[in-house]
């Protein structure tokens, strides 16, 4: 995207959520996801309302946010097909649904307290301060509900939660659907499945169905 | 500031209270006619191709589509309401359960729908003559089809022909193909002989007229469409019929009561406006109500006169009584053979391409009258709610290298499961017909409950009985033997006589109808077969309400014809001078 149609798209989605900026300054393909700002779709004004009132307010403190920064990337790194989960700004999806649906708060509050104290009793440090090493040690503690130890069942609890929402914000960026390979969410003219994907499944459309669905004369 | 009632100096013709797709038609028809409507509308106007949220992406959502309790059903979905409502509550006889979804809009409930039009068949209109339950509609299939046709021909809807004897053909738009579980699916029923054959939704697979454009094959009928391509009452009826310049809409206007004179005759209704919270009267010749069945049933039972002392046309006392919602089941989980398929648009329309009529003979089964079975499945658009639970499918089935890892995780072999099982969900769902039982009910709250604008709320008292939890276990059966058949592995669903069999709370399926039911019989029934009551002939119902039985299709098509059919005749006695 050239520096232009970026800013013009900035201008036209200046309402809508979740932004990313192109960097401008080098050619560099690096994007970086913006604080979601406010939605971009039919709001009635009761939820107009009620979404800038969530967006004004902050739940978790500068520490929390570190925590939460470090465990999904560890979560969701950057691979060969994509970047990270905080490349796709997840952790600002999840600063969001917590004061969305306020019964997420508690865990993820009370979890990142009970990860902290197993590392200071271990490590006598914060989980985030702590080497990346040593982070992993005890992410592959509580990352395995059904091998777990029980001591640790607070921390899986934690982490099941952690996981799917890092899962859930990342998938529904922009970053992830493209690595997902979702194509959809587009005029076209559904013609049904490929033919090559029938073939693999040993699957036909029968006469009928050929005969009676509906054709596409101009595609 | 003096407190007072604001009357309008016109008198209309009719006046009608909703705007979903019973008082749509209803201002379609009568408009179209000359005659001088006027539509209150208790939430604000709305239009899919001004309000729009369709083909956004998820993360234009704030919370990526997640559901609020003003958008229960997800941040993109069209319909303002939902189970609980700020300020507007419903009660409940302890013991009892049901829950009510209202949508304040223009267009109602029409906007949220799963654009699933079936006709009743002729078996539908007579179930008391078929196994002794409930009641025999006053009117039979053939009285009906004329309107179903004029329906199709008017809005649009694809299907096959099947000449099923009670799921009657309509006048069909082509179907699309079946997409992949869909075809999976269709092979997986021919070991246990269900039909599967393509769906009945009002979907426009071809242009009807120069108002309305074809589908675009989005699969988010949900949110309402910019070009009118499927069927929502605010596109097809309402927006349409203000170009006759007969038809006034008021919106933001909460009904309270039906006004009548001193004969009892129907003389308009009053309303309060929510955005200034004065009180109103609209006069007109006819009031139609079509507010849904149980709000059109308390508008009744809250319009109490010397001459109506019961409530308005409920001499017979059945007003709000045999409340009925379709029964519900599902279960779902995953083709294990769609691991790590190949991507490509597998959107299609909103909602299934297949579905199975109730194909059973209830003289062998335990209980009465049936069911459909509707399908989900495949790559759609992600959301709110995506990859939870990865634990249940990455510790049960090997990875994409064939390893199988314990459940959970993290990492870059953990981001690549989620991509590996994506796409491979199927899900399945059973729609059946509720008996009408004059012990499940909508009544005004005894104890003196009133909602925000001080109007009497509804208490409600609903209890499935054996019929429907038998019903609900056929469905379990059905769809545990059904999803093997298929190959598919169950993940989600299963249940027991301690949860009778995952049948849905009632109220659940969003098809409640009965509350005003038609009949012959006046000490019976509230309306006659033409939708008027009996006791004031200048008032019509056309929702739900004046339904007898639900069949196990959705209500939709049916209050669309029958609404058509009462307009015709309330044009015909205006023609007659007899209103």
């Amino acid at each position: 995207m050239k520096r232009r149609d970026s800013l013009k798209a900035i201008a036209l989605t200046a309402i809508s959520s979740g932004v990313l900026l192109q960097s401008c300054d080098t050619d560099k393909k690096e994007t970086v996801a913006t604080p979601v700002k406010s939605s971009g779709i039919d709001r009635h004004p009761f939820e107009q309302v009620r979404d800038e009132k969530l967006l004004s307010e902050k739940f978790f403190d500068e520490h929390e946010m570190n925590t939460i920064k470090v465990l999904i990337d560890i979560i969701i790194p950057k691979d060969e097909t994509s970047g990270s989960a905080t490349d796709a700004g997840v952790h600002h999806f999840i600063e969001f649904i917590v004061k969305d649906m306020p019964r997420h708060q508690l865990p993820l509050r009370g979890g990142i307290k009970w990860l902290d104290v197993q590392c200071l009793k271990r490590y006598n440090k914060n989980f985030a301060d702590c080497s990346s090493q040593n982070q992993l040690a005890i992410v592959d503690e509580i990352a395995y509900p059904s091998t777990a130890k029980p001591e640790m069942k607070q921390g899986v609890t934690f982490f099941n939660l952690l996981r799917d929402l890092t899962a859930t914000g990342f998938f529904t960026s922009e970053i992830g659907l493209k690595d997902l390979g979702y194509t959809g969410n587009k005029p076209n003219q559904w013609d049904g499945v490929p033919q090559d994907v029938l073939d693999y499944y040993g699957l036909k459309y029968s006469d009928r169905e050929l005969n009676e669905t509906v054709k596409f004369t101009n595609s | 500031m003096p407190f007072q009632i604001k009357e309008n100096s016109t008198v209309y013709d009719v006046c009608i209270v909703g705007s979903g797709a019973g008082g749509g038609m209803a201002a379609y028809v009568l408009s179209t006619a000359g005659l001088k409507v006027v539509v209150l509308e208790a939430g604000p106007w709305y239009d899919p191709a001004k309000n729009v949220t369709q083909l956004k992406w998820p993360w234009e959502s704030l919370r990526r589509g997640a559901g609020t309790t003003f958008r229960p059903f997800g941040d993109f979905d069209a319909a303002y309401g939902g189970w609980e409502m700020e300020g507007e509550p419903y009660t409940k006889v302890p013991g009892t359960q049901f829950d009510w979804f209202r949508s304040r809009m223009l267009g109602g409930r029409t906007n949220h729908w799963g654009r699933i039009s079936l006709r009743f068949g002729p078996k539908d209109f007579k179930g008391k003559s078929h196994d002794g339950l409930g009641e025999d509609w006053p009117i039979g299939y053939e009285d009906v089809a004329p309107y179903y046709d004029k329906v199709d021909d008017l809005i649009g809807v694809f299907g096959s022909k099947e000449g099923i004897p009670n799921e009657p053909d309509g006048k069909f738009l082509p179907p699309p193909k079946p997409r992949l579980h869909e075809l999976i699916i269709k092979e997986g029923s021919k070991k246990q002989n269900i039909p599967v054959i393509p769906s009945r939704l009002s979907i426009l697979t071809k242009k009807i007229n120069d108002d309305r454009g074809a589908c675009f094959y989005c699969a988010q009928c949900n949110r309402g469409c910019t070009v009118y391509g499927d069927f929502s009452s605010s596109s097809c009826l309402i927006k349409p019929a203000t170009k006759t310049n007969n038809l006034d809409v008021i919106v933001n206007a909460m009904v309270r009561e039906v006004l009548t004179d001193e004969n009892g005759k129907a003389t308009g209704v009053s309303y309060v406006a929510k955005d200034d919270l004065q009180e109103y009267q609209i006069k007109a010749k006819v009031v139609v109500l079509a507010a849904s069945a149980c709000e059109s049933a308390r508008l009744l039972l809250n319009s109490k006169s010397k001459a109506h002392p019961n409530g308005l046309a409920n001499s017979s006392n059945v007003v709000g009584k045999y409340l009925h919602d379709s029964t519900g089941a599902a279960i779902g989980g995953v083709l294990p053979k769609l691991f790590g398929r190949k991507r490509y648009n597998e959107d299609g329309v909103g909602g299934m391409h297949v579905y199975t009529p109730w194909w059973l003979d209830n003289k062998k089964l335990d209980f009465p009258r049936g069911y459909h079975i509707e399908y989900w499945g495949g790559m759609g658009m992600p959301g709110y709610g995506f990859g939870f639970g990865i634990q249940g499918l990455n510790g049960r089935f090997p990875d994409r290298n064939g390893t199988q890892k314990t459940g959970g995780g993290y990492g870059i072999a953990l981001k690549d499961d989620y991509r590996y099982f994506w796409g491979a969900s199927v899900g399945m769902a059973g729609r059946g017909e509720a008996i009408a039982l004059e012990s499940n009910y909508c009544e005004i709250d005894p104890n003196g409950v009133v909602d925000k604008y001080g109007i009497p709320v509804l208490r409600f008292h609903y209890k499935w009985s054996d019929h429907e939890i038998k019903q609900a276990k056929h469905m379990q059966e059905t769809f545990q033997e059904l999803m093997h058949n298929m190959g598919a592995v169950i993940t989600w669903g299963v249940a027991g006589p301690e949860t009778n069999y995952g049948l849905e709370t009632p109220g659940r399926i969003i098809h409640e109808v009965g509350t005003t039911r038609m009949g012959n019989d006046p000490k019976r029934s509230v309306v006659n077969k033409f939708n008027q009551a009996h006791d004031c002939k200048n008032l019509f119902v056309v929702d739900g309400g004046p339904f007898v039985s639900q069949a196990d299709k959705n209500p939709t098509w049916t209050i669309l014809a029958l609404s058509w059919r009462a307009s015709d005749y309330i044009i015909e006695q205006f023609k007659q001078q007899n209103i």
